[in-house]
């Protein structure tokens, strides 16, 4: 399975240009992290891929199909195989946890099947064993508002992952959970990918957790790729382009310590890598709540 | 508020407010005294309305329970319109409601579409409505409880249109990411977000409705208030009051059963 | 594990699922039962819209003589000449009232018999009122004055005594422990609590009498209403249309004219 983005460009109403024509490859089982400051385009990206927003130019191929030429009908059924996950879980909270995940199966059942809540047994018996896997079994039947915000984000890794996709796009998935379940649902996420061999594609602006789980980062800044590379080779350099632009950062010492921390020795360092990118992205990792655009 | 709070402000605003109050009593009055002249009703004439308003109500007492019979087909009748009056609404105002609606309209003719309807819905009493479908249906409780639907659709969307617009998007979003078709997204994402508003706003339209429902009969739309008119030019006083009573116990048996239903719906 | 396949029903709010059936069982019952107690078949509602459309090319477009619109205009300014006096007076009247009706400032017997007179003036739609008091008092804008003031005062009074009963009994008590009278008890330490509220309340329920002014005259309690009622009763329908767009007209400015207001009073 391979997504093939090609000069993906995207121009808001307000003029305001969030993606300057993006190529990016994801394929295999891996993990691509999407690193950048609010404001990089990074939500911008991964809602074009599915069209949630529409893009102003490029193509974005899924194994060959191109989905940004397909009609209505032709965007529902590839939409099926592209499982997402929200920053604000975006569950429906009135529904219990059972109904949200089946929703990841809507694409599959007519409209009167659905409102009967009368989904084929073989998703349903799917559903369990999802829930069971993300370590909500037994909680089918609480509605979503009486959750906990880790929960809820494991009822959507679940949502998505009932839809049997052929890739996940995750946008911030840890930005309104604290530092604990955010490390939870990054190993939760990754470790579901593999097991299903499914790639993945996180938008995420909290460094260390990107270097600590995926396989490859991409980093955006104002709507262009500026890096792209393993975890390794994710330098003092290449942190500056992302969320500096480049520019000769103002007080170079401490940056250049952190950064080098996380080379060395990225997991031991976490709250000293976390402080170094918040100060960088100029805000604190367990309030900050709005994702790249 | 703390007191202190209150009183800082009091000392802040009095002057305009004052000024704002004295000027806004002062139109109301004026406009008073220059309604009273233009309607030329006279002061005699008001003086002697006590008394025939006294005479009405000694006329009325005491109630001819004997008659009650005779009300429970009319007063059946009344609910059958206002509970029909109300469905009707219900169905007609979910699209009515979702074109009302900023986020859910497909472009700016329907959402215009949308608020026309809410409008012309609203302006148009109970009666009136009635009035026209007694042309329309003939007379009847059919053109009643059409007249309570058509009544009752602006009111509906209006608040169900409102309730839409405060929907979270992100929900309706991550349905329709699952590939949901739009009708799937209606159930999925929208419904369940506005239920507690629709169950809620339709009984509190019902109640609303029993109450209209008493009205229809006077246009031959149906129901109890063709009992009332007859006994009214009967100058039956006593039959009269008796048939008021029953609809004092029935709208307030039906704001009663609305209360406790949006109670229970949250 | 995999082999066996678990089955899952949505839990329902009513405990067990035979308890939902026959819920919804009722509610459908009764629905039909109304339908066929109201005569609505099918056949006869489409048969009915059918008309529906014929005739609305009969009230299209909307037309009137000089003449006729002139007694719009005369008719409809005695609406709003009703509405405005029955503002102010049933303000007036609702003030005494509200105070007896609220449980903390009024001995039980009174605050029943205020209650009762609230509720009574709740329950009876205008309309009903109005037929009553025309025989009481005779044709013309008097019994529509009367009528609209008698529901303003329901509406008023029962909101007003909400909010005296709400109100904070701390400050009445303060002003009380100054030694002041009870007069003095209620200018100082009630009304500056009420006062707000009383001004978007005021302007509301104008807006509300508008609204009924324009309709108490088809049963011949004045106003525009009983123009209304001529033109059907003649069939001239485009007139009909022209006075329905006239009330739309006025009963939207009031909307407008009301909501700003309490906009800015806010």
């Amino acid at each position: 399975m391979t997504l093939d983005v090609t000069g993906l460009r995207k121009t808001y109403e307000s003029g305001d240009e969030a993606l300057k024509g993006v190529d990016l490859t994801v394929d295999g089982s891996e993990t691509t992290a999407m690193i950048g400051p609010s404001g990089a385009g990074k939500s911008t990206f991964i809602r074009c891929v599915n069209r949630l927003t529409e893009p102003t130019a490029g193509t974005v191929e899924l194994d060959g199909t191109d989905l940004t030429a397909l009609d209505d009908d032709g965007l529902r059924a590839a939409r099926r195989d592209i499982g997402m996950i929200f920053q604000e879980y975006n569950l429906v909270e009135r529904l219990t946890v059972m109904e949200n995940v089946l929703t990841g199966r809507l694409g599959y059942v007519s409209a009167w099947r659905a409102f009967r809540r009368n989904f084929p047994p073989e998703d349903v018996e799917r559903a369990y064993e999802v829930l069971e896997r993300v370590g909500l079994a037994d909680m089918e039947n609480k509605r979503v508002d009486e959750l906990s915000g880790g929960q809820r984000q494991r009822v959507g890794i679940a949502r998505a992952v009932v839809q049997q996709p052929k890739i996940l796009l995750v946008d911030e998935p840890t930005s309104s959970l604290d530092p604990e379940t955010s490390n939870t649902v990054m190993r939760l996420l990754t470790e579901i990918a593999a097991e299903r061999e499914v790639p993945v594609l996180i938008n995420i602006h909290e460094v260390d957790l990107a270097v600590d789980h995926a396989d490859r980062i991409v980093g955006l800044h104002d709507g262009e790729v500026v890096f792209e590379g393993s975890a390794d080779d994710l330098g003092d350099d290449a942190l500056d382009r992302v969320y500096r632009g480049g520019d000769p950062p103002e007080s170079r010492e401490p940056t250049a310590s952190e950064s080098e921390a996380v080379i060395e020795d990225g997991a031991a360092n976490d709250s000293v890598v976390r402080d170094g990118v918040v100060s960088a992205d100029g805000r604190a990792p367990d309030r900050s709540t709005s994702g790249g655009s | 508020m703390s007191e202190v709070d209150a009183a800082r402000s009091w000392r802040r605003f009095d002057r305009r407010r004052r000024i704002g109050r004295f000027v806004g009593v002062l139109a109301a009055l004026s406009v008073f005294v220059a309604s009273w002249r233009f309607l030329d009703t006279g002061i005699t004439n008001v003086e002697t309305v006590p008394r025939e308003i006294r005479d009405l109500l000694t006329r009325m007492y005491p109630p001819d329970v004997a008659y009650a019979p005779e009300i429970v087909d009319p007063l059946v009748e009344t609910l059958h319109i206002a509970a029909l009056g109300t469905l009707g609404a219900l169905v007609l105002a979910v699209p009515v409601a979702l074109l009302a609606a900023e986020n859910t309209t497909p472009n700016a003719v329907t959402y215009w579409l949308g608020k026309l309807v809410v409008t012309v819905s609203r302006s148009v009493n109970t009666i009136v409505w009635a009035l026209i479908f007694v042309v329309v249906f003939g007379s009847g409780p059919l053109a009643g409880a059409v007249a309570i639907a058509f009544r009752s659709v602006g009111f509906l969307g209006k608040l169900l249109g409102e309730e839409i617009e405060e929907i979270d998007f992100g929900q309706v979003e991550a349905v329709r990411a699952a590939g949901a078709s739009s009708t799937q997204v209606l159930l999925y994402g929208i419904l369940p977000q506005v239920k507690p508003a629709l169950v809620g706003l339709s009984v509190y339209r019902w109640d609303i409705n029993v109450r209209d429902s008493t009205i229809l009969g006077f246009v031959g739309a149906g129901g109890i208030g063709v009992q009332l008119f007859r006994a009214v030019n009967a100058f039956a006083w006593q039959s009269v009051s008796m048939i008021l009573i029953v609809i004092l116990g029935v709208v307030l048996a039906s704001e009663g059963l609305s209360a406790s239903a949006r109670r229970m719906t949250r | 594990m995999a082999t066996e396949r678990r089955s899952w029903r949505r839990p329902t709010a009513f405990g067990r699922r035979e308890f939902k059936w026959a819920a919804y069982l009722a509610v459908v019952g009764f629905f039909l039962w109304s339908a066929w107690g109201i005569g609505a078949d099918p056949a006869r509602i489409a048969r009915g819209f059918g008309r529906g459309l014929t005739l609305l090319g009969d009230f299209l477009p909307p037309e009137a003589t000089p003449r006729q619109a002139q007694r719009i205009v005369d008719k409809m300014v005695e609406s709003v000449a009703m509405a405005m006096i029955s503002t102010v007076t049933g303000i007036a009247i609702s003030v005494p009232v509200a105070f007896m009706a609220a449980e903390n400032l009024s001995p039980k017997p009174l605050y029943y018999l205020n209650r009762g007179f609230i509720s009574l003036s709740r329950a009876l739609n205008a309309i009903i009122v109005a037929i009553l008091v025309v025989k009481a008092v005779g044709l013309g804008p008097l019994a529509g004055i009367i009528t609209i003031t008698f529901k303003t005062v329901g509406f008023f009074a029962k909101l007003l005594a909400e909010d005296l009963e709400d109100i904070d009994m701390g400050s009445v008590d303060a002003v009380r422990a100054t030694g002041a009278s009870p007069v003095q008890t209620l200018v100082y330490g009630v009304v500056p609590q009420i006062i707000p509220r009383f001004a978007g309340l005021s302007v509301y329920r104008w807006d509300i009498n508008i609204r009924t002014s324009t309709v108490v005259g088809i049963v011949g309690a004045g106003g525009i209403g009983s123009v209304l009622l001529t033109a059907f009763n003649r069939y001239s329908f485009q007139y009909v249309s022209a006075i329905l767009v006239a009330i739309i007209a006025v009963v939207l400015v009031a909307e407008g004219v009301s909501a700003a207001v309490r906009r800015r009073y806010q």
